[in-house]
């Protein structure tokens, strides 16, 4: 039986091969199980800016872009083996948009020597260039959206959180703990009283975490959802009357696909946001005329302009870009995965260029250096409205606390460096 | 014609007990050692080991550790997944409390811990059985994970709650960490999966083995001819336990590298490891190798074939496959309710006849 199995595993593999050529930016996506809502549209956004970039560029600096898709379903045995799969073509970069595979892939990344770019989730200490050298977390990470939400509510409780009540519910896994050595720090500082309620996965069933919420009554609920939890815990706050202005999200909690459900329950629910939303910038044109209208649309091509449809693609343009100026540094278009870090780890990206791309206003702009691998942080707070249907950004950017968060991060990186035996670049 | 008993003299009684009475068994047994040892690492590649070997090697552990208590004691498990994770935690914690002792010696002391664990809660199969013993083993694997994501000291209080295995050598080769090679961490598991097969064989065919099944087959005739089942049920469950806990620490430390333990050791596991079980034949070691081999490489095979050869989008391929593996569990349940480790007890039979059916 199983010399068989693996005689016919041998013949599927032998054809399953692509071709090695262009640049290689394999896309480990879940478009199946219960995180599906959210893997889906930021795949397909992913998958489309670089079609937008073969189609009308001819890919970058002359070089095609390749994106192979490998199914991860959001489980880390599947994402080991979606990384064994891609890496052997010269793959230049992963973005697993998986807190759990990104630990996994950190340290073999390290060593096969492939960067891991982990925009707004994985693992927060890898802001620190200096321990983590193959990481890449800009603009924004957990800490950070931690540290803005609790900014946003001091501002609008006049600067003083001092006796109030917070609740995070947290999806219980390493994504959903990340923020929670923030918050307690946090609590600390601002005086304010801190209770964590873990939903286990997938978070289907909240009844008794909004039962708690509903008895201990918090003034504000702050939320680490992903998948179908986000759904799940907007219906449930709908159903208990929590007043949906005081609950907040984390830009993983923010997509249409969570609000929508609950109806007009869900008016007023809040959630951070780390760049702009929906159809409105000129980029949009040529996505228009080279991708929709030409049917190279990936997927269904019903997500375009989502918020995770919008954050697939600002992941695909940071990673485009790092690649053009690995180009420039290497002096070569054909780069190669050294090469790539390379680029990640002398980006900058200006409003300027982010007009150029026909994003302005989209994001925040950043640069990274060897030691920082983490961008500025901040991110904006949008609320949703549920009579048209749309996010409206309440606030600009808002800086994250910076004075809380580089001990955590200092502390973090050091026991990881300690624990892999790293000694510290950049010096 | 080759496939006999006839012509193969045994002389002595140790001759006449051995493990393959049949000479083609003992030759086919030494080449498959021979071309698992000698041929597979020097092909072995980072994809190989660690899509298709390495899970493949490390379920089927854990598989002859359930088969152990399912299939020849008959006491139903479904706390695997917990068990698992006990040896993944137990592991995690020797390896960083003890960095200077051997990987080896932590995954075996690892599988101890977890035979400890097994044995507690083991203890209710004295009192209930079936369905009953199911649901008790269902709250281990509940109550296991829940402690594992409560109780800080167990993850040495990483901010993440996630357990990373360090680098970790044995006789100056990594088996654990990043800068572990595909050979290394392909023999470690395939040296584990011997010793217990081969144990787990031997314990099967001796006292202890007969026991079991004397409880499995009926528990109260069993006593009645002197069985213990005390020592029976918990012995049981210690050598289930103590697979299992191995699997579960090699699971964590050399295939995965980190782990998080709702998302890993979940009941999706426990479930997972039954059914490699059932469809691979109770009370069979070569049962468990054919259930790991069904339900870990199918699935690789036809993602490779469906999204590599074919070029299915992957979601439709996800799908596909699951329906895919899903129905020729129920073909083959259907066809074989003994499942694979049956047709391969049929094969055998006919070789024996062949080319002389009549």
């Amino acid at each position: 039986m199983k010399m068989k199995f693996t005689a016919l595993v041998a013949a599927g593999m032998v054809a399953a091969a692509p071709a090695m050529a262009d640049l290689v930016i394999p896309n480990l996506s879940y478009r199946t199980g219960p995180y599906a809502a959210g893997g889906t549209p930021y795949a397909d956004g992913f998958n489309d800016y670089f079609t937008l970039l073969n189609e009308r560029d001819g890919g970058i600096g002359g070089e095609k872009v390749q994106v192979p898709e490998c199914e991860t379903a959001y489980n880390t045995e599947k994402g080991v083996e979606c990384y064994e799969a891609t890496k052997g073509n010269g793959a230049l970069v992963y973005n697993p948009l998986s807190t759990g595979i990104t630990y996994q892939l950190i340290p073999k990344v390290s060593a096969d020597h492939i960067s891991l770019y982990t925009p707004g989730y994985g693992r927060t200490s890898a802001a620190n260039g200096k321990v983590f050298e193959w990481v890449f977390n800009y603009p924004a990470n957990y800490w950070d959206g931690a540290s803005v939400a609790i900014t946003y509510l001091l501002e609008q409780n006049g600067g003083s959180l001092e006796g109030k009540k917070i609740a995070l519910v947290y999806h219980n896994s390493a994504y959903g703990k990340e923020p929670i050595r923030t918050l307690t720090d946090l609590a600390k500082k601002h005086g304010f009283e801190l209770t964590e309620i873990p939903v286990d996965h997938p978070g289907q069933e909240q009844k008794s975490q909004w039962l708690q919420i509903r008895r201990e009554k918090p003034d504000y609920v702050l939320m680490w959802g992903w998948g179908v939890m986000n759904q799940v815990a907007v219906q449930e706050a709908a159903n208990i009357k929590f007043p949906m202005e005081n609950f907040i999200g984390i830009w993983w909690s923010g997509s249409e696909n969570d609000v929508v459900p609950a109806g007009d329950g869900a008016n007023g629910y809040k959630s951070l946001a780390m760049h702009g939303t929906g159809m409105d910038y000129p980029v949009y044109t040529d996505m228009k005329k080279y991708v929709l209208d030409a049917g190279k649309a990936s997927g269904a091509g019903d997500q375009v302009g989502s918020v995770l449809y919008s954050r697939g693609m600002y992941a695909a343009m940071v990673i485009a870009e790092a690649a053009r100026k690995a180009q420039e540094i290497a002096g070569t278009p054909a780069i190669n995965a050294t090469q790539m870090r390379d680029g990640f780890e002398n980006l900058e990206i200006t409003e300027a260029r982010m007009v150029e791309l026909g994003l302005p206003n989209f994001g925040q702009p950043f640069a990274a250096t060897c030691a920082d691998h983490g961008g500025p942080g901040a991110a904006m707070v949008q609320q949703w409205d549920a009579t048209t249907k749309k996010w409206t950004l309440v606030t600009g950017f808002i800086a994250p606390d910076m004075e809380v968060l580089d001990p955590l991060v200092a502390e973090d990186s050091a026991a990881y460096a300690k624990e892999a035996g790293i000694t510290e670049r950049c010096n | 014609m080759f496939y006999r008993e006839a012509g193969d003299f045994k002389t002595s009684y140790r001759e006449d007990s051995q493990t393959f009475p049949i000479k083609f068994d003992r030759w086919r047994f030494w080449a498959v050692l021979a071309l698992a040892y000698g041929v597979v690492p020097i092909f072995i590649n980072d994809y190989w080991a660690n899509a298709v070997f390495v899970p493949f090697l490390i379920y089927s552990i854990a598989a002859i550790g359930l088969n152990i208590l399912v299939g020849y004691a008959g006491q139903v498990s479904l706390g695997t997944g917990g068990f698992m994770a006990v040896g993944a935690y137990a592991c995690y914690k020797l390896m960083t409390a003890f960095p200077e002792v051997s990987i080896f010696v932590h995954v075996l002391l690892a599988g101890g811990v977890t035979a400890a664990v097994g044995v507690l809660f083991g203890l209710p199969s004295l009192r209930i059985k079936g369905f009953y013993l199911a649901v008790a083993t269902l709250a281990a694997q509940f109550f296991l994970v829940w402690l594992f994501n409560k109780v800080p000291w167990f993850y040495n209080y990483s901010a993440s709650g996630q357990i990373t295995a360090p680098s970790r050598q044995v006789i100056g080769f990594f088996v654990t960490g990043a800068q572990t090679t595909a050979v290394s961490k392909y023999l470690f598991c395939l040296v584990m999966l011997t010793i217990v097969a081969v144990l787990a064989r031997n314990l099967t065919r001796g006292t202890v083995g007969r026991k079991w099944m004397a409880i499995r087959d009926m528990d109260i005739a069993a006593e009645i001819i002197g069985v213990n089942p005390l020592t029976t049920k918990m012995t049981a469950f210690m050598v289930s336990s103590f697979f299992i806990g191995i699997a579960g620490a090699l699971f964590f430390a050399v295939y995965l590298g980190a782990a998080e333990v709702g998302e890993a050791f979940g009941i999706q596991k426990s479930f997972l490891i039954l059914f490699m079980v059932i469809i691979g034949g109770l009370g069979s070691i070569f049962g468990s190798f054919a259930g790991a081999a069904f339900l870990v490489l199918l699935p690789v095979l036809l993602k490779n074939v469906l999204v590599g050869s074919l070029g299915w989008p992957t979601d439709l391929a996800a799908h596909i496959e699951l329906m895919i593996v899903g129905g020729l569990i129920v073909v083959f349940l259907i066809a074989e309710p003994h499942g694979l480790a049956q047709l391969w007890r049929l094969t055998k039979e006919k070789l024996r006849l062949w080319p002389f059916p009549h």
